[in-house]
């Protein structure tokens, strides 16, 4: 802001040094669009340059002192105000003075912290930016610089498979099993459905991956719950004996990991709810967590290359068609 | 430790299933029918009845096969009664239809063909869906009123043990 025309005012950019290089992702924004951004990972280094472009030429910019900060923070939106900052670093580029021409100062964060995954929820975001800052006395000019934090997994060493046995006493008994507690987020969900007792007519079956965002502690928590997934397993009336299969890809589907408790400030968790659907429109359903993480990218196969592991399996199973495959040894 | 990055989708193991649960009747096996609406009595004291025939294979439910006559006030006892004793959200009955019960009516009133035949749908709809309800099934006021030749309102109300 300028009074009448009179003073100098500036605009800032900040450029990252790998801006050719390094890959941007697809994150939401608030207001639902989708934007791209520079994508990091926990601790690696974040340089570049903030150039200070003056828009009158001959003109001189005094100022108070230019800063870059780097800022991981936490927005809950129903407390707009107060920003939980759980990373914050700051640079001076130049002590209070003068700029008589426009300028560029060079910037590096090394091996910055980077603890949590960005996330734009329904009731809170966490996000991670630069800003550039041109103190003045009477107005500061400044600019934010978003990226997006990934934060990555390896296979984890134990991941048991869920089985359990539920039911209403003397109406419906069934047995469900899915072949991991924790999925990777480009997984498949594997199980099946095993009914024991069948005493209530049944119409359909359908399996559903809900999102319950958790913001607030004590008194005042607050659930989120989305359904981000609907899909039909079964259609008909099944009978004690019959196994239903699953089989669910889990690439198609918008989710993050699972984040829990983040700086205490709130939590992400995933549930696979199992709802059965009777003649009447009555509906049963089992609700289970899983725990979904983020795999790295690391060298892909060749789709031909898949193909032929994934028919190897197929096909080293048992030659007689039988209602059950047989599982292969895994090598 | 080699990691896959194709995924493994094979199916898991399950048993086979025995044939006889593959073919032989389900263990879900429940219908009523509600018909053969006959109106009783003379001049103002007339009131029709209906047949309530069940058949099923539960085991909850004493006789395999049970008759009955039911007037539409018998319907009204055991929603009120379920209302009162379940945990269901117990649905609507067919309308009292107070109106044609108004003299001074072009038609039959309450005795009307279409009437009688719009409530026995809406009667057996009712009794159909409160039959197949597992809160439901266990409560005394419906199995007598599904199985017991008359209606005992001084019965001591409670659940029907498997």
């Amino acid at each position: 802001m300028s009074f009448f025309g009179f003073g100098q005012t500036a605009e800032i950019d900040i450029v990252l040094n790998d801006a050719e290089t390094r890959k941007k992702v697809e994150h939401k924004t608030e207001d639902g669009k989708k934007d791209k951004y520079f994508l990091f990972y926990d601790g690696e280094t974040v340089s570049g340059k903030v150039n200070v472009t003056l828009k009158t030429p001959g003109k001189r910019l005094e100022h108070y002192g230019i800063k870059i900060e780097f800022v991981g923070q936490i927005e809950l939106y129903y407390d707009r105000g107060n920003h939980h900052e759980f990373v914050s670093l700051v640079k001076d580029l130049a002590r209070p003075g003068e700029l008589s021409q426009s300028q560029t100062f060079d910037f590096e964060f090394t091996h910055v912290e980077k603890p949590y995954e960005s996330y734009t929820g329904q009731n809170v975001k966490l996000r991670y930016f630069l800003r550039a800052t041109i103190s003045r006395r009477l107005n500061d000019i400044s600019k934010e610089m978003d990226i997006v934090v990934q934060t990555l997994c390896t296979y984890p060493e134990i991941n048991s498979s869920i089985k359990m046995e539920v039911g209403i006493e003397d109406c419906l008994h069934i047995e469900f099993e899915y072949n991991k507690s924790k999925y990777h987020l480009r997984d498949v969900i594997v199980g099946k459905i095993y009914f024991l007792l069948v005493r209530i007519k049944i119409k359909h079956m359908e399996i559903d991956i809900i999102k319950r965002e958790t913001t607030g502690t004590g008194p005042s928590v607050y659930h989120e719950n989305d359904t981000i997934a609907k899909y039909e397993i079964m259609d008909g009336a099944p009978v004690r004996g019959e196994s239903i299969p699953i089989r669910l890809f889990l690439a198609g589907y918008e989710m993050t990991p699972t984040m829990r408790d983040i700086n205490k400030k709130f939590s992400v968790r995933y549930y696979l709810n199992l709802v059965l659907i009777d003649e009447e429109e009555r509906r049963y359903f089992k609700q289970q967590e899983i725990t979904l993480w983020r795999k790295g990218d690391i060298v892909r196969r060749s789709m031909s290359q898949q193909a032929t592991i994934a028919a190897q399996r197929y096909e080293g199973s048992n030659p007689e068609p039988t209602s059950a495959q047989a599982k292969e040894e895994t090598d | 430790m080699s990691e896959a990055t194709v995924a493994d989708t094979r199916r898991l193991n399950s048993k086979p299933q025995d044939l006889t649960d593959a073919y032989g009747p389900p263990s879900n096996f429940l219908e009523i029918d509600v018909y053969d609406p006959q109106t009783i009595g003379v001049g103002r004291n007339r009131f029709t009845t209906y047949e309530v025939r069940m058949r099923t294979n539960l085991p909850i439910f004493k006789l395999k096969e049970s008759v009955v006559r039911r007037r539409y006030s018998d319907f009204e006892w055991l929603k009120n009664e379920l209302e009162r004793d379940s945990k269901i959200v117990v649905p609507p009955l067919p309308g009292k239809a107070l109106k044609r019960q108004l003299p001074f009516r072009g038609d039959e009133g309450i005795f009307e063909e279409s009437f009688i035949e719009e409530r026995r749908a809406g009667l057996e709809q009712f009794i159909n869906r409160i039959a197949g309800h597992p809160l439901a099934q266990n409560e005394r006021c419906l199995h007598m009123f599904l199985q017991d030749e008359s209606i005992d309102r001084n019965y001591i109300p409670g659940k029907v043990r498997q």
